[in-house]
């Protein structure tokens, strides 16, 4: 594992920055890490590269502890607010934290000619960083965090500051990074880049992983099941609960076929609209033959899986 | 060491292009300049009206000797606090540190990087004016300064006490309470020196003591009185002719010296623990 975390845990005061991490990455995998501002992302970046100690538990990286210079040559870092010196050129920014990872002349020369080009900035190198917009600052971190080849790669918030184009093209580089084998740890609070890029996410809340696993695996285990039914007596609703949660509960507007001649009047008829959140798809069978069992007509049952926003936003609203 | 010596080039580096560099350059060309044409002004005039023997003469040139050097002292010490105080405060608190700490170096190496970047710089600063100032005298007045290399390397010394103070305190301190914290504690020093100067002259043990107390909590201005006392005339001070507001009526001891050296290493690595242990 490249990263390993046991009970990680960070306060400041009384305030609980991060509650117990404990995770695994593996190599060559792309791990995404989800979660709201001030859940305390960076703050996990920072303990794993050993920018803020942690105020208990134990982190590894590459076998290491976070920080360690034997390591930190093969590591490389984007940070969420980075700060660039307005003075430099960005061929000569890029030169220096080559010759600060101890890289020789020859290599810096190449690796900051290529990755100038990979992020679009060739035309640029002689530019001083101060004449640069916030994507083209982005582009240039970007290119300082692969300067050193790493093995390891963090990257926080990438495409904060990026136009579409420039999203699109740091999930090229993300997609690149794996085929190489780079193992990415990427803080985010955009999900769809997330969901295209990550192998596998830990979603955080107030400090604490609250979902971890494999997107499919994730998502898997959150289905809604949206219901259009008719004749749904008040006994046979509330056997919904064996199935899963009723998200939503509403009028479909839509009307059936009198029942007993009281149709309209009584409202015996009126196709209800249920939004189920049920473990899995594998529900839809036996839920059907509840509501036809229960004398129910079934207008419509369709499981669908939630995307990772929606898991996200369902997972936000939860009380913790 | 190789980590050090690549900090020292940025901050060397950074020097340079934001252009301080010149300014300092420039301004130092001008500074001696002025005090050339003022000294061959005075000198002139001083020479055309005096009255006595040589020693007489020497009066006014170790007056003006002492003027320049004690100016130049307090550039030096302005340098130290400005081109530090916001070297490891400013880029903490601005987040551009954190791509430095996470390269293969030990975090001490940026500090004593950036120390030794900004030290050089100011040691050059401070024998380049000074060794041109006193070069300055000999070619007007033919006048040899006395003990120069020990004056000098008092004058770079009390740089260093200033600038690695003001590292230190930028390792826990913004940058705005750095900068007051450090131009205090000099203030304290400068004007404990004058109550051990006047203590004294008037043989008052008290004050003596509660100078050399604010010396030993911030030996900078000592360092400039021994470096003042040095460059006298003995041969002035035995006919009293050595009282000038700049100079030295006595001077701290070598031991305040040797005391001086370790506080500022003591300085420095406090500061190499201090931005060592904390979140960046």
């Amino acid at each position: 594992m490249l990263i390993e975390t046991h009970d990680l845990r960070k306060t400041y005061g009384p305030t609980v920055a991060v509650e117990r991490l404990t995770l695994s990455v593996g190599a060559g995998e792309v791990f995404g890490f989800l979660g709201p501002n001030g859940a305390g992302k960076t703050t996990t970046v920072k303990m794993l590269l050993g920018l803020a100690a942690p105020t208990a538990g134990q982190a590894r990286i590459l076998g290491r502890p976070p920080g360690d210079p034997a390591i930190m040559g093969r590591v490389g870092f984007l940070p969420e607010q980075f700060r660039f010196p307005p003075w430099i050129t960005a061929a000569d920014f890029l030169d220096i934290h080559g010759r600060l990872c101890g890289m020789a002349a020859a290599e810096r020369r190449t690796r900051t000619a290529a990755l100038l080009a990979r992020v679009g900035l060739a035309d640029r190198a002689n530019s001083r960083l101060g004449e640069f917009s916030k994507g083209m600052l982005q582009r240039i971190g970007l290119a300082q965090a692969l300067l050193n080849r790493p093995a390891l790669v963090f990257l926080d918030e990438p495409t904060s500051g990026l136009d579409p184009l420039g999203r699109h093209e740091v999930r090229d580089l993300i997609r690149e990074l794996r085929g190489d084998g780079v193992t990415v740890f990427l803080n985010s609070h955009f999900l769809s880049e997330v969901e295209v890029t990550c192998d596998r996410v830990a979603i955080v809340k107030r400090g604490r992983v609250v979902r971890l696993g494999a997107l499919d695996e994730l998502t898997r285990h959150a289905t809604e099941i949206e219901l259009r039914v008719a004749g749904l007596t008040p006994e046979a609703a509330t056997g919904l609960a064996q199935w899963g949660r009723v998200v939503r509960d509403q009028e479909s507007g839509i009307r059936g076929p009198e029942a007993g001649g009281r149709g309209q009047e009584t409202g015996a008829t009126e196709v209800v609209r249920i939004v189920m959140a049920v473990a899995g798809e594998d529900v839809a069978p036996a839920l059907a033959a509840y509501l036809t069992g229960a004398g129910a007509q079934i207008y419509a049952l369709a499981p669908r899986r939630l995307s990772l926003e929606e898991l996200f936003m369902r997972v936000m609203q939860e009380e913790t | 060491m190789r980590s050090v010596f690549e900090i020292a080039r940025l901050t060397f580096l950074e020097a340079r292009m934001r252009k301080m560099l010149w300014a300092i350059v420039l301004l130092g060309i001008a500074f001696l300049a002025l005090y050339a044409i003022g000294f061959h002004l005075i000198y002139t005039d001083i020479r055309a009206h005096m009255v006595g023997g040589a020693a007489r003469l020497l009066e006014p040139v170790n007056f003006f000797v002492l003027a320049g050097l004690y100016a130049i002292n307090f550039l030096v010490v302005m340098l130290a606090v400005l081109t530090s105080v916001d070297t490891i405060a400013g880029e903490i608190a601005s987040g551009a540190i954190q791509t430095i700490a996470t390269k293969p170096l030990r975090r001490g190496a940026i500090v004593v990087g950036k120390w030794l970047g900004l030290a050089l710089m100011l040691a050059v600063f401070t024998v380049a004016m000074c060794a041109a100032l006193m070069l300055i005298v000999k070619l007007e007045a033919d006048y040899t300064v006395r003990n120069p290399i020990q004056a000098i390397g008092l004058i770079v010394l009390e740089g260093l006490i200033v600038l690695t103070l003001s590292i230190l305190g930028g390792t826990r301190l913004s940058t705005l309470t750095n900068g007051v914290v450090v131009f205090m504690l000099y203030g304290l020093a400068f004007i404990a020196g004058w109550i051990e100067q006047i203590g004294s002259m008037l043989r008052s043990e008290a004050a003596v003591n509660i100078g050399i107390a604010v010396s030993l909590l911030m030996p900078s201005e000592a360092m400039w009185k021994r470096a003042a006392y040095l460059l006298q005339p003995p041969f002035l001070r035995e006919l009293g002719l050595d009282a000038t507001p700049f100079g030295a009526a006595s001077a701290p001891s070598e031991a305040m010296v040797v005391y001086a050296v370790l506080y500022t290493a003591l300085a420095l690595w406090i500061a190499i623990k201090e931005f060592s242990r904390r979140d960046l």
